[in-house]
């Protein structure tokens, strides 16, 4: 399976998410955002960080890079794209998602492990995962999701909302929402579900001795079901 | 020519930063402050002399770019 990972000025996770896919089997490529084609890819991964520096609100500037109009053909005819962190921050930004992450609540930047559980199995990321609640990690200081009314009516219609932040026990409320996200959201699919933007970090869980083991099973499932 | 905008939280979206500003200026003795909302100003220069059309490409600008609708509004100035 080939995977292309996009790097933009300022992203940080552009190299873990890059070790994280070969460890699984992915043939990875880094494509500059300055590029205007992307190689043949099974997934193109947006990375977190903080492209541009967050300058005018974040994921803004790079959601309107040479390479983004690559990303979003490859979107519409239903390649899996994949943004994390920043990443997901740059989707709604392009519009390939709805909604925006604001600043989190409490204007704290967070950087801890959290539990997410896993709403919706029927798509290509989360198909016959071992798990309904996972581990990962997250660090960002604007993750608290918000969307409009409709918007969200709209999301869960479709069952849109992929991954919920909670306990691990998956109890879903404000004790368990880091960051002030509408409805404890850390991640959603377009309606397709080819497209999924999240917060948590899972290549940065796929090492058992240095941290947890929870993002390899996110990748080694995500590799079966392209296969 | 130069176009002024400001763009500002939608009424309704929370303003975590407004809100620590109104909560320090309270703790300041500024007792009758009740809520500040914080937002963004620019200024851009257009090499352009109708000031029609120069607010009409600004617009499209804040549509574009300046602005995040979703939760900003704009205001041309």
């Amino acid at each position: 399976m080939n995977s292309s990972v996009i790097i933009f000025p300022g992203s940080n996770c552009d190299r873990d998410m890059d070790v994280a896919l070969k460890k699984f089997g992915f043939k990875n490529q880094m494509v500059w955002h300055d590029d205007q084609n992307i190689p043949k890819s099974d997934i193109i991964v947006l990375p977190g960080g903080f492209s541009y520096g967050d300058y005018l609100r974040c994921g803004s500037i790079a959601s309107k890079s040479k390479i983004i109009k690559s990303v979003i053909e490859f979107a519409n005819s239903g390649g899996l794209i994949l943004g994390i962190c920043n990443g997901f921050q740059i989707l709604t930004e392009t519009g390939l998602l709805p909604g925006i992450l604001q600043q989190n609540k409490y204007l704290n930047f967070i950087c801890k492990n959290v539990f997410v559980k896993v709403n919706d199995k029927n798509n290509k990321y989360f198909k016959n995962i071992k798990k309904d609640i996972l581990e990962l990690h997250i660090a960002h200081n604007e993750g608290n999701y918000f969307c409009s009314n409709e918007e969200l009516k709209s999301l869960e219609d479709n069952n849109q909302i992929a991954v919920t932040y909670c306990n691990k026990m998956g109890l879903e409320n404000d004790e368990n929402n880091p960051n002030g996200a509408i409805k404890n959201i850390a991640g959603i699919f377009n309606k397709n579900k080819n497209v999924l933007g999240m917060m948590p970090h899972p290549e940065r869980m796929v090492d058992a001795h240095l941290s947890g083991e929870d993002g390899s099973l996110f990748f080694e499932n995500l590799l079966e079901n392209l296969k | 020519m130069k176009i002024k905008v400001i763009v500002t939280l939608k009424n309704g979206v929370l303003d975590p930063q407004g809100k620590a500003i109104q909560q320090t200026l309270n703790g300041m003795n500024f007792d009758n402050v009740n809520e500040i909302r914080q937002g963004k100003f620019f200024e851009i220069n257009l090499n352009e002399n109708d000031e029609g059309k120069a607010k009409s490409k600004v617009e499209d600008m804040c549509k574009k770019l300046l602005a995040n609708l979703v939760i900003e509004d704009y205001k041309i100035i």
